[in-house]
């Protein structure tokens, strides 16, 4: 019995002392209620943790969550439309790799419930109008193609049209090879449709998430107004493995990370994700300030209030 | 200057051989064997045609980065009557894998950005193989507000492998260098014509790409991911470059079905290298009338409809 023993004392140390009750070893535990840190290993209660948003009260390892959940988290629950959600991709070049791009698709809308890699929705952030959009990681790698173009430009455009902040959270490996050359092209696409925002003077906030690389890293991730990382996301252009294959040298320890970033000067803040909702209103709000036409700057016309529901 | 074959040029390379052979054999000896060169010229013209009418995906990719293609300043030199370099970021350093200036065509003023590959090895090191740092985008980025503030047309030359990957060029934001010039391109006022002379490769190409004309060689090569990098990812090995070739629709012909390009750029038998006089020739006409049309166009009309272009770009199925 004297393993055993020490096998629970190793385990009760692990549990936050509020949950930690006296004879546990004979409870039957429902599946699916305690959950591991991928990065400290210690043993988490789920709904503590998902009320912590999915960040580990252990270490603040930010684990990975899904689009919905993402926007669910910063998004008041009323009003909210989905913008794009018709839009679905279209295999137009037969790629087949080692399976068929088809096939891929098909897997990932099962997997994920979702139709390609991003969700966009209009909706409000502590009562302030905004259009959203989240990537969801899931589906190939958060990888953009056509729709995931397509989706970005609506967003624009919507947030243009109505005067309302955009916001994105990204998370993306790049370009879907999948598509050849149109996937690259989305990056022109959507960087295009983000000079629209600035023409009109309406703000953009891009969140990068981990992580953030290659053609989505190269076009609009990188092109907020105020940029702000999750804390160690990994964010760049080419993958840390591209480079050591190409230097042939080791990467220096945390580069490439959000920290990293933000001591080189390209990313504004490094905001944990439980701070974020606060800094993104703060921020919206700063530049909605500006805008006020009584206080006469002259950059920007009226401020219209279009209701979210539209 | 000797030609460098590709693997599957290897007959031609022989019956060349052959040609060249006979040839110091009739200046030494009395016999004429004229006639027998004249023969097997015409033999080498028929199979070079023949090997050209059908390449694969594959071939023409190697074409693009054939040793001995013309670069960006080769062309310059042969169709611009003055070039004036202009160099520097203003905030770093100058990047040599990418070429900047003021230039003369047919008369003209016109901005020139162009990647810069080198002949040799110690060039190559010079210009990092046409790999640019963000400085090299950055310095593009200045020519590109320079054409727009004195009303000068852009063109840009396209032929890299993609952007560096290294750890300077992350330091200094590559990412962030190459979305500011997708952004600043796509709302320039002032025409802008791309022409993709070799490798297009990947975002490292597009940051000098967003135009209201995009052009290609005949041999030249548009991707996301160069042929074995993509092999290597999705077929986990590189081996497989061939079949990521064929698969990513990367030649001019599959671009321009697939609407991406407005024009392909016709080159002499057997590739751009093989004629480079008559290659910048046929280039120089092509872009004198581009840039002919495009003048035409009332700047607000041209900025409308470069940005229609570039939101019609992508093939998706809507259900509403």
């Amino acid at each position: 019995m004297a393993t055993s023993d020490w096998g629970m004392d190793w385990f009760k140390k692990l549990l936050p002392s509020r949950i930690r009750t006296d004879g546990t070893g004979k409870r039957v535990v429902p599946e699916g209620l305690w959950t591991n840190c991928p990065a400290c290993k210690a043993v988490l209660y789920q709904a503590e943790l998902e009320r912590n948003a999915n960040v580990c009260p252990k270490c603040d390892h930010h684990m990975r969550i899904g689009a919905r959940r993402r926007i669910d988290l910063f998004l008041d629950p009323e009003p909210r439309t989905e913008i794009g959600d018709s839009v679905e991709p279209v295999d137009f070049l037969r790629f087949k790799d080692t399976k068929r791009y088809k096939d891929r698709l098909s897997q990932a809308q099962k997997a994920t419930d979702e139709s390609d890699a991003l969700v966009v929705m209009a909706g409000r952030i502590q009562g302030r109008p905004v259009v959203t959009c989240a990537f969801e990681f899931e589906f190939m790698g958060g990888s953009m193609g056509s729709v995931v173009g397509e989706k970005i430009a609506r967003q624009f455009e919507r947030a243009v049209a109505h005067r309302r902040p955009a916001i994105m959270f990204c998370a993306s490996g790049g370009a879907r090879m999948q598509e050849g050359v149109l996937s690259l092209m989305q990056m022109a696409k959507t960087s295009a449709a983000r000079s629209r925002l600035r023409e009109a003077r309406v703000p953009y906030l891009s969140i990068l998430l981990h992580p953030t690389t290659g053609g989505v890293a190269a076009s609009v991730a990188m092109l907020g107004d105020v940029i702000i990382a999750e804390p160690d996301a990994l964010i760049g252009f080419a993958g840390p493995r591209v480079i050591e294959q190409t230097i042939r040298q080791q990467l220096p320890p945390g580069f490439q990370r959000s920290e990293f970033l933000l001591e080189h000067g390209m990313v504004d803040l490094v905001v944990s994700r439980t701070d974020l909702k606060k800094t993104i209103e703060r921020t919206l709000r700063w530049f909605a300030r500006g805008r006020d036409p009584s206080r006469q700057t002259g950059l920007v016309g009226d401020v219209v209030d279009i209701p979210a529901t539209d | 200057m000797n030609l460098t074959f590709l693997d599957f040029e290897q007959p031609i390379a022989e019956l060349e051989a052959k040609i060249e052979e006979l040839r110091l054999l009739s200046s030494e000896s009395a016999i004429d064997i004229t006639e027998e060169i004249q023969r097997l010229q015409a033999r080498s013209k028929d199979l070079t045609e023949s090997v050209f009418a059908s390449l694969t995906p594959w071939q023409i990719s190697r074409l693009a980065r054939h040793p001995q293609r013309p670069y960006t300043l080769d062309y310059v030199k042969r169709m611009c009557t003055e070039f004036h370099e202009l160099h520097g970021d203003r905030a770093f350093g100058d990047d040599p894998a990418i070429v900047c200036g003021l230039a003369q065509l047919d008369g003209r003023a016109v901005a020139l950005i162009g990647h810069q590959k080198g002949r040799n090895t110690q060039e190559n090191l010079q210009r990092n193989f046409a790999m640019p740092r963000p400085e090299g985008y950055r310095k593009a980025m200045r020519l590109m507000h320079l054409a727009e503030k004195f009303g000068l047309p852009l063109l840009t030359f396209i032929d890299t492998p993609g952007a560096f990957p290294g750890i300077d060029a992350e330091e200094r934001g590559q990412s962030e260098a190459i979305a500011r010039n997708l952004l600043v391109m796509a709302g320039l006022r002032t025409p802008i014509i791309a022409t993709v002379i070799g490798e297009g490769g990947s975002g490292g190409a597009l940051a000098i790409g967003v135009a209201d004309r995009v052009l290609m060689l005949e041999y030249g090569t548009y991707s996301v991911i160069s042929p074995e990098g993509c092999a290597s990812i999705l077929w986990k090995s590189s081996d497989m470059a061939e079949k990521a070739a064929e698969a990513m629709g990367m030649t001019s012909k599959r671009l321009l079905e697939l609407g991406l390009i407005d024009e392909i750029i016709p080159e002499p038998l057997g590739g751009a290298h093989r004629g480079i006089e008559e290659m910048a020739a046929r280039l120089k006409t092509v872009l004198i009338d581009q840039l002919t049309a495009l003048s035409a166009l009332d700047l607000d009309a041209l900025l409308g409809k470069r940005y229609d272009r570039l939101m019609a770009i992508g093939h998706v199925k809507d259900g509403k």
